[in-house]
């Protein structure tokens, strides 16, 4: 965090937040990205992923009850792929904070949290859906909105549509 | 001793008479059967699909189907500027077009960083609540109809056709407004229209009260929802519930309330949950009487709007809308109250393009129907209908 | 003028053409003309019209005046729609099936006495047979359900079958405590024993203090037995699309409509005819004044009984706009567990009352 900077009332409470987490894991997490629209940090060893979510979920200072969001995104740059997860402490400690977790863009995978959340089953099943990493421990990882024939993962950025769906021509 | 042929035999009891085994009981054998209810289906609330294992009338399993109304919104976002989402947004619960236009603009604005007039900020208010009276409307004529009750949803509708009467003059359109602009308004609202919604308010609240009665006053209605679908809160809350959904499991959390935005700090209103006197804790029946309760707290908040309105001299809707929307790189994630719960939108900016590099929404139907799965076990096949018709989908909230 | 009414039909039934009875033939050809023409216009459009007011709208405006052609149109349309049997369908069940449950509905007509002239077959069973005919339509529904070869259809059927079998219980039950404060079960004979100068006061309905009993009990559990809300569960369209008919169109729908709504009106005739003495005339005479004698008659006992069969359909369309539809084991609560401990109960206390009080 910068110094000398006034940072608003609920970007103090996430940085409080983090901090937690930072003590337990040190190095597996990144430094925060105290910014004042969404403040996150990154999970920098996503095997762990799994640990940290339980981890802010059940401490008693984090209570991260309340899985708000999971988006999916690439960034085709650094070749890879991540989802961001935007916490909150519902009802309890009315907190919020945000995660980042990558994997490679070819064939990577991150663990599931679905286990931990229930909101993750279906996002995460839409993240793989929409940019195609998979979920490991996912308890039915399969395409949600598109169909499960379909090609390719359209929200990844290089993405071209395929000619052909069972013989209905789908560019238009 | 013999062989039995058992073959398409379920259960079957058997004696022994000296060397002889007798069968003495038999029962056909059974299988459960799949049944697809939907995509066309008049009480899935669209182009739902479910996927339901039936033993007799009992679904053993019921596996959601989605993606039927998958129109890519997200895709679609990458590829315009930032202004030019607010229509699709509109597409998004297109039974609460205004309430989806506002959460896209708080989130950008939030990205923005800029002020926004106050006049602006009660019209946004007013014109969002009138919609959340709407689609409460909506919500509760259709679970009248997936219960058996076809009168209250047209008496819904009746009163429905003022408010998208008032939204039209307002807007231009009926549905799909694109009224919220980022950064202001289309258009400030015709002279008018605060005495017609005042109007529309002294109207209104007697009918709400009287349609509500005509629900929740049946025996056969409440008998048909008392104790179903229960669903506990913290459950509720690890599944991602919001809006009446959540409150219906008794939590009192509104973002309007718990996270404020716009000016609804200012505003004096309750949040209504289940008391456990009228119904069980998170059924059916109690997210019905929160939508009932919701639409009286609505008409509140617009009378207190149109009361400390600023007036309209000088005043511009558009003033603060900037010339070109190019946010500074960053990510942010903004939300609002919808009728259905939380809307909340992820948007992440490069700081270049006028384009979103990603914009996500979190439907608050999604999430919220992600339950069904687990809501459905072992309910009948009438109780599922009140079950699905209860979480009050849009389709198109669901698919994006 | 009533009198003069009585002079006219009595004329008319002695009117004989070439050897033949056609006076009377007329006389028995208006009943069955007006169910044609009830099941058409009343039926259809007087539900529209009724639940159009009930829901604060117009209901059908534009064809005729005040949509009095809607009817009409709507039969139309029906007659030039394809008349589709789906390629997986039991062709013969199929077909078979609405003909089944039309000729189920209309058989009961043949013993409702609509006057004292008119009655199609005067059996000295003729309650027994209108309670034990309408069970043909279980028939029916069940070759409909299975023979569409469709889930829905099948679940529609089922249910109906379990409900018309289990609500003939409490229905004949609370009939046969009619039957017993007649001592017959001839229908002519029970109507003509709730005739008297007082009008209402002979009917069955006010013979004894626990009448209203089976009479209530009929009423709901006829509300069962031909499928109108709340009990609509076998076509509940909001659960099963439309139930056992959800695979036909065109004449076969029309069919199963027209018979639904004759069923309707039969129910409400027994009832009125039990309880309610069918063809009598209501009013009492006073004094001179003999509105009974002047309301008797044959044509004016066919106004009395079809303006009675109005009056239940009327509070049959009544609680379908206003209530909801219950549950299949909610149902089935009523049935066994209300319905029918009280129709024993009432059929008791009625058989206590027809031997102890005179």
């Amino acid at each position: 965090m910068e110094e000398g900077k006034v940072f608003s009332q609920s970007l103090q409470e996430s940085a409080a937040a983090y901090s937690i987490i930072q003590e337990k894991f040190g190095a597996a997490v990144s430094a925060l990205d105290a910014n004042e629209t969404m403040p996150f940090f990154e999970v920098v060893d996503p095997s762990l992923w799994t640990e940290i979510a339980l981890f802010m979920r059940e401490h008693p200072k984090l209570k991260f009850n309340y899985l708000a969001c999971l988006t999916g995104v690439d960034y085709p740059a650094d070749e890879k792929l991540g989802i961001i997860c935007n916490f909150e402490s519902l009802g309890l400690l009315n907190h919020k904070l945000s995660v980042k977790v990558k994997c490679a863009r070819n064939g990577g995978s991150i663990p599931s949290v679905a286990c931990v959340w229930h909101t993750a089953n279906w996002h995460e099943r839409e993240a793989y859906d929409m940019f195609g990493m998979t979920f490991t421990g996912h308890p039915e990882l399969k395409r949600i909105l598109c169909p499960d024939d379909w090609e390719g993962y359209p929200l990844r950025k290089d993405y071209k549509v395929q000619e052909q769906y069972h013989g209905i021509k789908v560019p238009y | 001793m013999q062989e039995l042929d058992t073959a398409g035999l379920g259960s079957v009891r058997v004696t022994r008479q000296s060397d002889k085994v007798v069968i003495i009981e038999k029962d056909l054998a059974t299988e459960q059967m799949v049944l697809a209810m939907g995509p066309q289906h008049p009480s899935t609330h669209g182009v739902l699909k479910l996927e339901c294992l039936t033993d007799g009338e009992v679904i053993t399993e019921a596996e959601p189907c989605l993606g039927y109304l998958h129109r890519c919104f997200e895709k679609c976002c990458e590829n315009v500027d930032y202004p030019a989402v607010v229509p699709y947004t509109d597409r998004l619960d297109y039974l609460a077009g205004m309430n989806s236009e506002f959460a896209y603009a708080i989130t950008v604005e939030k990205l923005l960083d800029i002020e926004i007039p106050r006049r602006v900020e009660f019209i946004r208010v007013i014109v969002a609540e009138l919609n959340r009276i709407a689609s409460h409307l909506v919500a509760i004529g259709t679970y009248g109809i997936d219960l058996g009750a076809f009168t209250p949803f047209l008496f819904c509708f009746r009163d429905r056709e003022i408010i998208l009467g008032l939204l039209e003059w307002a807007s231009g359109a009926r549905m799909l407004y694109n009224y919220i602009w980022v950064g202001g308004l289309a258009y400030d609202v015709p002279a008018d229209f605060l005495t017609r919604v005042k109007e529309f308010v002294n109207y209104f609240r007697p009918k709400a009260l009287e349609l509500c009665n005509l629900l929740t006053e049946n025996e056969i209605f409440v008998k048909r929802t008392w104790g179903i679908g229960i669903m506990p809160a913290d459950v509720a809350i690890n599944y991602g519930w919001s809006g009446p959904m959540l409150r219906g499991s008794g939590v009192k959390w509104d973002l309007r309330r718990n996270d404020p935005y716009s000016i609804y700090p200012e505003l004096d209103f309750k949040v209504p949950v289940p008391d456990g006197k009228h119904s069980v804790i998170g059924d059916c029946l109690s997210r019905h009487l929160v939508r009932a309760w919701e639409m009286d707290e609505s008409l509140k908040i617009i009378e207190q709007c149109i009361d400390k309105m600023p007036s309209a001299e000088g005043f511009n809707s558009r003033s603060a809308i900037p010339k070109r929307i190019r946010p500074k790189a960053g990510e942010v994630y903004g939300r609002a109250e919808n009728p259905r719960g939380e809307l909340g939108f992820y948007i992440e900016s490069d700081g270049k393009s006028t384009k979103p590099l990603r914009c996500k929404a979190r439907s608050s139907c999604f999430v919220n129907l992600s339950a069904m799965k687990d809501l459905s076990k072992g309910q009948l096949i009438p109780d599922l209908v009140a079950i699905i018709g209860s979480i009050d989908i849009v389709l198109g909230e669901v698919d994006r | 003028m009533g009198n003069s009414l009585n002079a006219w039909s009595e004329a008319l039934a002695g009117f004989y053409l070439f050897g033949l009875p056609l006076g009377l033939v007329i006389i028995a050809a208006i009943p069955l003309v007006f169910i044609a023409l009830y099941s058409l216009t009343y039926g259809v459009y007087g539900e529209r019209k009724i639940s159009a007011f009930m829901q604060d709208r117009l209901g059908p405006m534009e064809v005729g005046k005040w949509g009095i052609l809607q009817t009409i149109a709507d039969i139309l349309k029906l007659l030039q729609k394809e008349d589709i049997v789906p390629t997986s369908a039991d062709k013969f069940l199929f077909v078979v099936g609405p003909g089944i449950l039309f000729v189920g509905s209309f058989l009961a007509f043949a013993v409702l006495p609509f006057s004292p002239a008119f009655i199609g077959a005067s059996l000295n069973v003729g309650l027994f047979y209108a309670i034990g005919i309408v069970a043909i339509e279980v028939v029916g529904i069940l070759a409909a359900g299975w023979g569409s070869n469709n889930k829905w259809s099948l679940y529609g059927a089922v249910r109906s079958v379990a409900q018309i079998v289990s609500y003939e219980i409490p229905a004949a039950i609370a009939l046969l405590c009619g039957a017993m404060m007649a001592g017959t079960l001839d229908m002519q004979k029970i109507t003509m024993l709730q005739s008297g100068t007082y009008g209402f006061a002979h009917f069955y309905l006010f013979h004894s203090p626990i009448a209203w009993l089976p009479f209530l009990i009929y009423f709901i559990a006829s509300l069962a037995e031909v499928n109108r809300a709340p009990f609509d569960i076998p076509e509940a369209e909001s659960e099963l699309v439309a139930g056992y008919f959800t695979e036909y169109s065109g004449m076969k729908f029309a069919v199963i409509f027209l018979a639904e709504y004759g069923s309707m009106f039969m129910v409400s005739a027994i009832i009125s005819i039990v309880f309610l003495g069918g063809w009598n005339s209501p009013l009492p005479n006073l004094g001179a004044i003999a509105l009974n004698d002047w309301t008797t008659g044959p044509v004016w006992g066919a106004f009395w009984i079809i303006s009675k069969g109005f009056f239940f359909i009327f509070v049959q369309m009544w609680l379908r706009w206003t209530l909801p539809r219950l549950r299949v084991d909610q149902l089935m609560y009523l049935c066994w567990k209300v319905l029918t401990p009280f129709a024993f109960v009432s059929f008791v206390l009625t058989a206590i009352w027809e031997i102890y009080i005179p």
